[in-house]
């Protein structure tokens, strides 16, 4: 096999260098079984227990990648795996209204990366030039106002981290394990920090009139999403917003624009947000009575059930790993859409007894906690669970709870239950819901 | 003028002073006094105003459709994901059938059986269908097919015409199916021993 000499620094593209490290590992790869031949010796496979000193790694050898001109930087190639996702336990027969997960057992701390951040469009992905884009405020308002994005980045501007969770987080998983993993059980959930304008001095600005009680958001989508919003809400906390994590918002988190609505389910915070109007009362919309409502006994439905309330779930282990005996740390998520989380509790013995796990800072509310609990699993199969307690004192509940006010029939919207993974004598970790 | 010695004292001062009290922006956050808005009238807008209070029906426009007009706009326009006599297609379920159905374990979710008021039809049909192309239809298409599903349901006769005063008199079953937000609806407790 011909050398080929290394190609000179200065001459070096990133392309080129793929290239140059492909080639030169598959060299190195030959090379090194050559010698392994020659020598005759036997590759045991023995594990990190080794006599031979560890290698000098490839990447101590060889050029590194060169920075490029411009780039926008991409997780490595041995990330692959870490996806947004379908589930294909619900499975739409289209894809512009559907939706797809975050993969919650590889998000580590508590900013889901953007390109990660949970989906739900009820018609696709539009694509807005922001240039073009109006923001209208109009109804019952002394004066009804156009916003252009060059006119809400002029504002002093407001971050502030937050979840976001859609109110269909554990549909497939009330009464049978559906699901196998936790980006499928409960990956329509997100958090990071969102920046925009606080929707309170729009709607100052605009004037409301007396007797204004709610107001509609619509998207610029082609699904036209709208939802009804009580004036209180949108004074107290909700912001139009255009960026998130630290940069424009993605197409498909609403581009150039959307509403946030903290704490409340996800398909209020409209995304590509054109319209405001302001009126005296709801208007009870398609997405807010044929869907987004929740089954109740005597064949009933609950309407404007906003809130997301207190829950969490162990992310690690979760469905689909697989764990030995001995020292583990339990991590995962509480939050709140009422307040701080205050406590999680992990059990360890199939829900008889519980106890208190670290919250790791800052506490934020309405945001995602990050808790970690200590763990010496023995071997024997049990089951595992966390319990999450926010500032107005509400504590997770069951399912078995949940089930005995609701009417747990069908396609079932706002599942906080208390989550459990079976952990099996092999340590196989699995769905434990029923 | 002031000597440099006392310009630069103030300048230190100013900067103990500044690290001393390094302000945090409150939450919520100060209103600015900017307003950046630009005027609008309704008729700028009025290609916009689609929304329909569908309680009431306020919004709904001029035009008025039949359940036949609405049966040719559906065979043209919907079927393909909806299918024949909206019982169902490739893409989507059925849009007929379900009233009744709540009591029991097998809920089936229809305009006829979940909408509350029937001009809920209008607004979703309007912005929304045909998926591949929403707001192409004329108001006209739009109640007539709005009075065709309707009528499969068995809430308006063969005859009806829907307009804006018609439409909104039509009574859907589920209308008093609703209850507004009660929760916490749980009283889940912190039991940390021995809990079952």
């Amino acid at each position: 096999m011909a050398k080929t000499a290394a190609p000179r620094v200065s001459a070096l593209s990133p392309a080129e260098y793929d290239a140059y490290r492909l080639e030169s590992a598959a060299r190195r790869s030959f090379l090194s079984k050559g010698a392994a031949l020659a020598g005759g010796v036997a590759a045991t496979g023995a594990g990190l227990a080794q006599a031979a000193p560890l290698p000098i790694p490839e990447s101590n050898k060889a050029f590194g990648k060169p920075i490029a001109e411009t780039d926008y930087g991409l997780p490595s190639r041995f990330e692959a795996g870490v996806k947004r996702r379908r589930t294909d336990v619900f499975k739409n027969r289209q894809n512009f209204s559907d939706w797809s997960m975050t993969p919650l057992a590889d998000q580590h701390g508590t900013i889901t990366p953007n390109g990660l951040i949970y989906e739900r469009h009820h018609n696709g992905t539009p694509d807005i030039d922001p240039a073009k884009h109006r923001l209208v405020i109009h109804g019952m308002v002394n004066q009804p106002l156009e916003f252009s994005m060059d006119d809400l980045l002029r504002y002093p501007s407001v971050s502030r981290f937050y979840f976001m969770e859609c109110s269909g987080n554990g549909l497939t998983d009330w009464l049978k394990a559906a699901s196998r993993t936790v980006q499928q059980t409960h990956g329509l959930l997100s958090g990071g920090q969102w920046t925009g304008v606080p929707l309170s001095w729009l709607l100052d600005e605009a004037g409301l009139t007396t007797g204004a009680k709610w107001l509609i958001a619509e998207g610029a989508d082609s699904s036209g999403h709208l939802r009804s919003i009580p004036i209180d809400k949108a004074l107290d906390d909700c912001m139009v917003v255009y960026a998130l994590n630290g940069e424009m918002l993605r197409p498909e988190n609403g581009y150039p624009l959307r509403l946030f609505v903290p704490g409340w389910e996800g398909n209020v915070s409209v995304k590509w947000l054109r319209r405001i109007k302001v009126g005296d009362q709801p208007w009870y919309v398609r997405g807010e009575t044929a869907r987004y409502t929740d089954p109740m006994p005597e064949g009933k439905w609950r309407i404007f059930s906003f809130d997301m309330e207190c829950k969490s779930v162990i992310t690690r282990p979760s469905g689909g790993m697989n764990i030995k005996p001995g020292a583990h740390e339990i991590q995962g998520f509480a939050w709140s859409g009422k307040g701080r989380i205050t406590g999680v509790d992990v059990s360890v013995d199939g829900g008889k007894n519980w106890q208190e796990a670290v919250l790791e800072g800052p506490v934020l509310d309405k945001n995602l906690t990050r808790f970690r609990y200590r763990w010496n699993w023995d071997g024997t199969p049990t089951t595992i669970a966390s319990r999450a307690v926010d500032s107005t004192g509400y504590v997770q509940p069951t399912v078995a709870e949940m089930a005995k006010v609701r009417a747990i029939v069908g396609f079932v919207q706002h599942h906080n239950g208390v989550f459990p993974w079976s952990v099996s004598a092999n340590g196989e970790v699995k769905n434990a819901i029923a | 003028m002031r000597s440099p010695s006392v310009v630069l004292a103030a300048a230190a001062a100013l900067t103990v002073l500044g690290c001393a009290s390094q302000q945090i922006a409150p939450h919520p956050a100060a209103k600015p006094s900017v307003k950046y808005g630009h005027p609008v009238s309704e008729a700028d807008i009025a290609l916009w105003n689609i929304d329909i209070r569908t309680s009431d029906g306020k919004g709904l426009p001029q035009g008025a459709g039949s359940v036949a007009q609405g049966k040719a706009v559906y065979e043209g326009k919907c079927i393909a994901c909806h299918g024949a006599d909206a019982k169902g297609g490739t893409v989507y379920g059925p849009m007929v059938g379900g009233i009744g159905s709540f009591k029991t374990n097998t809920r089936v979710l229809t305009p006829g059986s979940m909408y509350p008021y029937a001009p809920i039809l209008f607004d979703y049909i309007r912005r929304a269908m045909p998926m591949d192309s929403p707001q192409s239809l004329s108001p006209n298409e739009v109640y007539a097919v709005s009075a065709y599903i309707l009528n499969l349901n068995g809430l308006v006769p063969a005859n009806a015409v829907m307009d804006a005063t018609t439409m909104p008199k039509v009574m859907m079953p589920n209308r008093d199916g609703f209850i507004v937000d009660d929760r916490p609806d749980t009283k889940a407790v912190r039991c940390m021993s021995n809990c079952r």
